[in-house]
């Protein structure tokens, strides 16, 4: 049986848990100031961490890439644009532990040697904003940030920024132009950031949990990290229960937990109702079945059983849930958010959503399936970034899982599900 | 520029301090457009036109930036923007029922304000708060766990003048002007108010403390 590993969730049941006092001093940051650059890196390489963000790239490896010895100036950028559909660790992790984010960033900015960091946080989230603000000025008082930190030499600024309301900015080039000031729009790739980042300088683009299990590495060493988890997806990560659950929240566990055992320990699907589909990693992750509840949730065992682990954002419904409906949702979510650069995006998206709302209305036609399926076939692969081919995800996996489903609403001329049903206090 | 003089010396200096972080002015462009907001409530003419002053720009690239994104009015907002998630998961715990009771109880739509000016209903999407589905927002503080009879009592509540709390916030709940100021980059000092954390946020945590579970020790180091 995997148990639960609290670290970054740790303190959060203390009063003070977002303030110094409560967080402690930056002892992972003296120590990792005291080392050499590179050797910061290549524990963070040893430790197995990958990026928490969503892709999974190993992170040690990102910091790495970034060209040493250059003359430029070199830049840290913490995407806390948290956005995805179900996705909601980084949004309390910062509420409850800004320190962890902020000495994060001292580490990390020191073994890109970076000397301006900045923490990108969507414009949503007032109160984390606030919170974010305040440890980062509480480690500048303290001395942990500004000129020559710890006596090292060593000089870092940090900036809060807020953003606007754009998921877009959520990927990592889109986010880079909205802090130079531009439309969140994204980059082709190559150059990557590591070349050409923020003002075309090599800049790193971690997201927060990422840059929050850092302190834990250098202070306890790699091989603790890498004893937790599994052979490739090592460590630990917040996994995020929502839904149709007894005891929806944050359960930090090794990854490679199950969600049999996450619901185990979250009293299971709400009372009088079984587990219909899920989501393992946010919306743009093909939607999953009872038939996965015993995958090991690391990287490799979903990606083997056909979705992907993204961001551990566990969307549970029951069998009250309308999967059509679900998907006409998401795919007004995905064309309202795309930034309307690429063609297959933004024309797919609009119409994916003109069939899905005759589709849902039972107003469609068996070939409508056809359609959406064609049309996303000519969105994946073929935009710039992954919200196009995300927005495929729901599409291509309801319609292959629940295709009868589908046929059902134009059998009868609609719906067949009761939409109070599914609400918190319909089941009551 | 029909800013007042003393309106004017007092945006450039929050201006000025904010432009100075970056290495580079443009990249101010966003918590400028927050700051003319905190001002006007909305990103007005005349706050677009300030921000092409400070930063050198044209008013084309700062219009073309500012209709990007959706957190800036583009036409005066109330003075509490009230925001209901409607993406899927808060849209189908009961997300969608609320907007459709509480549309209809306030007597507005989306991006639509009431003749009091105190109320400016939107339709939101995912804000990141998905275990305490269904998800409000007033002036971008978390209103969590809410049913169409908490919301439309929230809304008669802010527009009465009684005071509302947000559930993970301050006590006391700013208005969208002043909340848009923080968003600049210029902090209330509120950030000490509130939980650490609640309800959901620390499920995992007591199941962890009930069964003794913890992450391993390291050796020889300090846990951290």
């Amino acid at each position: 049986m995997t148990t639960l590993t609290p670290v970054l969730t740790r303190n959060w049941d203390q009063a003070d848990s977002f303030t110094l006092d409560g967080y402690g001093e930056y002892a992972a940051a003296k120590k990792a100031l005291g080392m050499d650059p590179d050797a910061v890196i290549q524990a963070v390489k040893d430790s197995g961490l990958r990026g928490r963000g969503g892709a999974g790239f190993p992170t040690g490896m990102k910091w790495g890439f970034i060209p040493q010895g250059d003359g430029k100036a070199h830049y840290l950028v913490v995407n806390a644009d948290e956005s995805e559909p179900g996705t909601c660790k980084d949004i309390p992790l910062m509420m409850a532990n800004p320190h962890a984010l902020v000495e994060g960033v001292i580490i990390a900015s020191y073994a890109i040697r970076a000397n301006h960091a900045f923490i990108y946080i969507r414009g949503e989230v007032l109160h984390v904003i606030r919170r974010v603000q305040a440890a980062v000025r509480e480690a500048y008082e303290k001395g942990y940030l500004g000129a020559d930190i710890f006596g090292s030499g060593y000089d870092l600024e940090l900036v809060v920024h807020s953003g606007a309301g754009a998921y877009i900015c959520g990927e990592e080039t889109a986010l880079l132009d909205s802090l130079e000031g531009y439309r969140g729009q994204p980059r082709l790739k190559p150059p990557f950031p590591a070349v050409a980042g923020l003002y075309a300088s090599p800049t790193v683009v971690n997201n927060v949990e990422s840059i929050a299990s850092v302190p834990s590495i250098i202070a306890n060493g790699a091989d603790w990290f890498a004893g937790m988890g599994t052979e490739k997806s090592k460590g630990f990560g917040i996994f995020s229960l929502s839904g149709h659950v007894t005891r929806p929240g944050q359960y930090e566990a090794p990854l490679g937990i199950t969600l049999r055992e996450l619901l185990d320990m979250a009293g299971g699907i709400r009372e009088g109702h079984e587990l219909k589909f899920w989501t393992p990693g946010g919306s743009s992750t093909p939607i999953f079945t009872a038939e996965h509840l015993d995958v090991p949730l690391d990287f490799e065992s979903v990606g083997a059983k056909g979705s992907m682990l993204g961001t551990r954002a566990l969307q549970i419904f029951d069998e009250t849930t309308c999967v059509v409906r679900a998907v006409l949702r998401w795919t007004e979510f995905y064309a309202h958010e795309s930034c309307g650069k690429c063609t297959p995006c933004r024309e797919g998206t609009y119409w994916l959503k003109q069939v899905l709302k005759r589709l849902e209305k039972g107003q469609g036609a068996e070939e409508d399936l056809a359609t959406i399926t064609d049309i996303a076939d000519n969105i994946l692969g073929r935009s710039f970034c992954a919200l196009g081919d995300g927005a495929t995800s729901p599409i291509h996996s309801s319609v292959k899982q629940f295709r009868d489903e589908y046929l059902k609403h134009f059998e009868i001329g609609g719906c067949p599900f009761d939409p109070a049903a599914s609400t918190v206090w319909g089941s009551k | 520029m029909s800013y007042a003089p003393e309106v004017r010396e007092r945006l450039e200096t929050d201006a000025k301090e904010i432009i100075g972080r970056y290495p580079r002015p443009r990249s101010a462009l966003l918590p400028l457009l927050h700051l003319v907001q905190s001002e006007d409530g909305y990103v007005s003419d005349d706050g677009q036109e300030f921000c092409a002053e400070m930063l050198g720009l044209s008013k084309a690239e700062v219009v073309g930036v500012a209709t990007f994104y959706t957190m800036y009015k583009r036409k005066p907002a109330g003075e509490y923007n009230v925001g209901v998630c409607i993406n899927t998961l808060c849209a189908v715990m009961g997300g969608d029922q609320i907007w459709e009771e509480l549309s209809e109880h306030v007597g507005v739509g989306h991006d639509e304000t009431t003749a009091d000016g105190k109320i400016t209903l939107e339709r939101l999407e995912c804000n990141a708060a998905c275990d305490f589905a269904p998800v409000m927002m007033v002036n971008w503080e978390f209103f969590d766990n809410q049913t169409p009879e908490s919301a439309k009592q929230l809304v008669d509540d802010l527009r009465a003048g009684t005071e509302v709390s947000p559930t993970r916030g301050p006590r006391r709940l700013c208005t969208f002007k002043e909340a848009s100021r923080v968003l600049a980059g210029l902090p209330d000092g509120q950030a000490g108010d509130g939980p650490s954390a609640a309800g959901p946020s620390l499920e995992g945590l007591k199941v962890a403390k009930a069964n003794g579970w913890e992450a391993p020790k390291a050796e020889g180091s300090e846990q951290k």
